[in-house]
């Protein structure tokens, strides 16, 4: 009796299965797949032999790469950029969208929030071009203005301990204002009686904010805190492997850069997708660890 | 007579609370333009004057060189054309798979949604990587053709969430209902009903596929041998990052001249690379921010 109702609901959804039909094929292939061909992390693989008949090692990649010189470096450098970003980059589009949010003449808030949004449409290619040609000693723009205060600005880009500033204040040149967005619509929301009745009781403007936009927007804040700490050690490869260059390399090579480099470029497709999954499981246990203590704390998760 | 004086006060404190938001706004304005308006400024400049800081505000001498060169070359005009065809084959494909899909997840009668859900989902937390994806993707023969930069990519868990729930929050139940007892087929409705209600959030889609495709590069260096098949950024890569000039080689005096004119095709492919988007955003900006909002959403 109720298998013949599963059948008969499985019928009607049909013609849904077949809306559903290309992407899940898509990501059959393409998602669920690969994640079959992670058993070459324990093989020695060679495509020659193919997934099939490559011999299993074991734990033996992982054990190599953490025993590499480059295990140590990689792992500080992608956790220094990961930690910097979310330590800069989550609290100041709060910060935007709280002091956006009080600016009373429409016209101006409406061209502000247009401009602020602008560069996030910046192809990080062009973005890594602009950093170049702007950071150039001789001929850059900051170079120019240093000029005129007569001082020399040095070569940025050669210096490793400067590697984290330039990433990490591009990014929020390039984002802070689309990052403000979701912040902004968070605070649109709020009951506008709730304003009137603090302006009764004589509050000012900073009262406002600290006692009813701050707390209305602290769930949406959780949510998004947790997500970026589940991709605290996948930090945006493109930015990082564009900026990369021999004499910033000490500071600048991160895991998905040395994943690239081990896996495509020396063609060690073992030792590469070993560190990639090993990668993988530190995000997913990160992001259902912060999910948890979110979840005790403030009572926001994702699941 | 005490509580007047209060507020007066108080709005005191307040206006310069105000005073000091628009002062950071207008600080911000030029922080955010300024860069953006050199780079343009610089590629209708003398090469020698913005190396030596001479252009600040506006060209001191309109030079059209970087321009001129930068068009002369014919890579240019093909990876351009090249970049413009793939974003319309990728906006059309992410369209066709992410919509049907967002709005099948948003029909309650659908069986194993649950686990349908799960299966949409979880590729969002775990992937195979860069190795496995790389073997499956010339495995399947895309390798070198211009559909591994969309195939495997185009189907987005976000996007379908964000059409998931965008269907199941405007297009009323009932509307369904009524069409099945005029005996309308699922698709059928799903075409000619819920896709012209739904103008929003194709635009949403269509919108966010395209200037993903516009921007990526990182596919078409792992998967496209031909040099033919270039899209415009990984150009973009030879000319901004690599420094390859696209001039040749050249000695003593007129290799100096020729730096300079790399600089300036440096500028003029900012300008010409980014300027489409740039234009049409502010008048796509509603679209954009309703992503943001209904993906914001949670269920």
């Amino acid at each position: 009796m109720n298998q013949k109702k599963t059948r008969n609901s499985v019928r009607k959804s049909l013609p849904l299965y077949a809306l559903l039909l290309p992407s899940a094929v898509l990501l059959f292939l393409f998602s669920y797949l690969p994640l079959g061909g992670l058993v070459m992390a324990f093989q020695q693989f060679s495509p020659s032999l193919g997934l099939l008949h490559s011999p299993f090692v074991g734990g033996r990649n992982f054990v190599q790469f953490f025993h590499s010189y480059q295990f140590g470096t990689t792992i500080r450098n992608t956790l220094v950029l990961s930690f910097y970003s979310i330590l800069v980059g989550f609290p100041l589009p709060i910060l935007l969208a709280l002091m956006c949010n009080q600016l009373r003449n429409g016209t101006f808030k409406k061209v502000f929030q247009v401009i602020t949004y602008l560069p996030h449409f910046i192809s990080t290619m062009v973005m890594c071009g602009l950093i170049l040609i702007f950071l150039s000693p001789s001929s850059g723009l900051f170079a120019n203005i240093w000029h005129l205060f007569g001082a020399e600005f040095p070569n940025v880009m050669a210096i490793p301990a400067a590697f984290k500033h330039v990433y990490v204040w591009t990014d929020v040149w390039q984002n802070i204002g689309w990052d403000s967005i979701i912040y902004l619509a968070a605070l649109s929301a709020i009951d506008p009686t709730y304003y009137e009745a603090a302006t009764m009781d004589g509050a000012t403007i900073m009262q406002k904010i600290r006692y009813i936009d701050i707390p209305m927007i602290l769930p949406t804040a959780m949510t998004l805190l947790i997500m970026r700490a589940g991709s605290v050690l996948s930090i945006g490869f493109e930015k990082d492997f564009l900026l990369q260059n021999v004499q910033n390399i000490m500071s600048s090579e991160i895991i998905s850069t040395y994943v690239y480099k081990i896996g495509l470029q020396s063609m060690q497709y073992s030792l590469s997708t070993a560190i990639g999954l090993f990668n993988t499981v530190v995000n997913l246990a990160v992001l259902l660890f912060v999910n948890f203590i979110s979840k005790k704390l403030t009572d926001t998760g994702l699941f | 007579m005490s509580r007047v004086r209060e507020k007066i006060r108080l709005s005191a404190t307040d206006r310069a609370t105000s005073i000091l938001f628009y002062l950071i706004a207008v600080l911000m304005i030029v922080i955010v333009i300024y860069p953006l308006w050199f780079v343009i400024i610089a590629s209708f400049s003398n090469p020698a004057d913005v190396a030596q800081g001479k252009v600040w505000i506006w060209p001191k001498v309109i030079n059209t060189n970087g321009y001129r060169e930068l068009f002369q070359q014919s890579s240019i005009w093909r990876s351009y054309l090249n970049t413009i065809i793939y974003t319309a084959m990728a906006t059309v494909t992410g369209l066709l798979i992410n919509l049907p899909a967002g709005y099948a997840l948003s029909r309650k009668d659908l069986a194993g949604r649950k686990w349908i859900n799960w299966f949409y989902l979880i590729p969002m937390f775990i992937n195979g990587g860069l190795i496995p994806t790389y073997f499956v993707v010339r495995g399947v023969g895309l390798y070198d053709s211009p559909w591994a930069l969309i195939l495997p990519f185009v189907t987005s868990t976000y996007n379908i969430i964000v059409c998931r729930t965008f269907f199941s929050s405007t297009i009323p139940e009932s509307l369904w209902e009524a069409a099945q007892l005029d005996g309308c087929s699922t698709i059928r409705y799903f075409f000619q009903f819920v896709l012209p209600l739904s103008k929003a959030v194709v635009a949403v889609i269509a919108l966010w596929t395209a200037v993903w495709m516009w921007n990526q590069w990182f596919n078409a260096l792992i998967y496209l041998k031909s040099d033919e098949l270039i899209p415009l950024q990984l150009l973009l890569r030879r000319i901004l990052i690599q420094n390859q000039s696209l001039l040749g080689a050249a000695t003593g005096e007129a290799a100096n001249e020729q730096r300079q004119l790399a600089d300036m095709m440096k500028y003029a492919s900012i300008v010409i690379s980014t300027a489409p988007i740039m234009c049409l955003y502010p008048f796509l900006q509603k679209y954009f921010n309703q992503g943001v909002m209904i993906g914001a959403v949670k269920e």
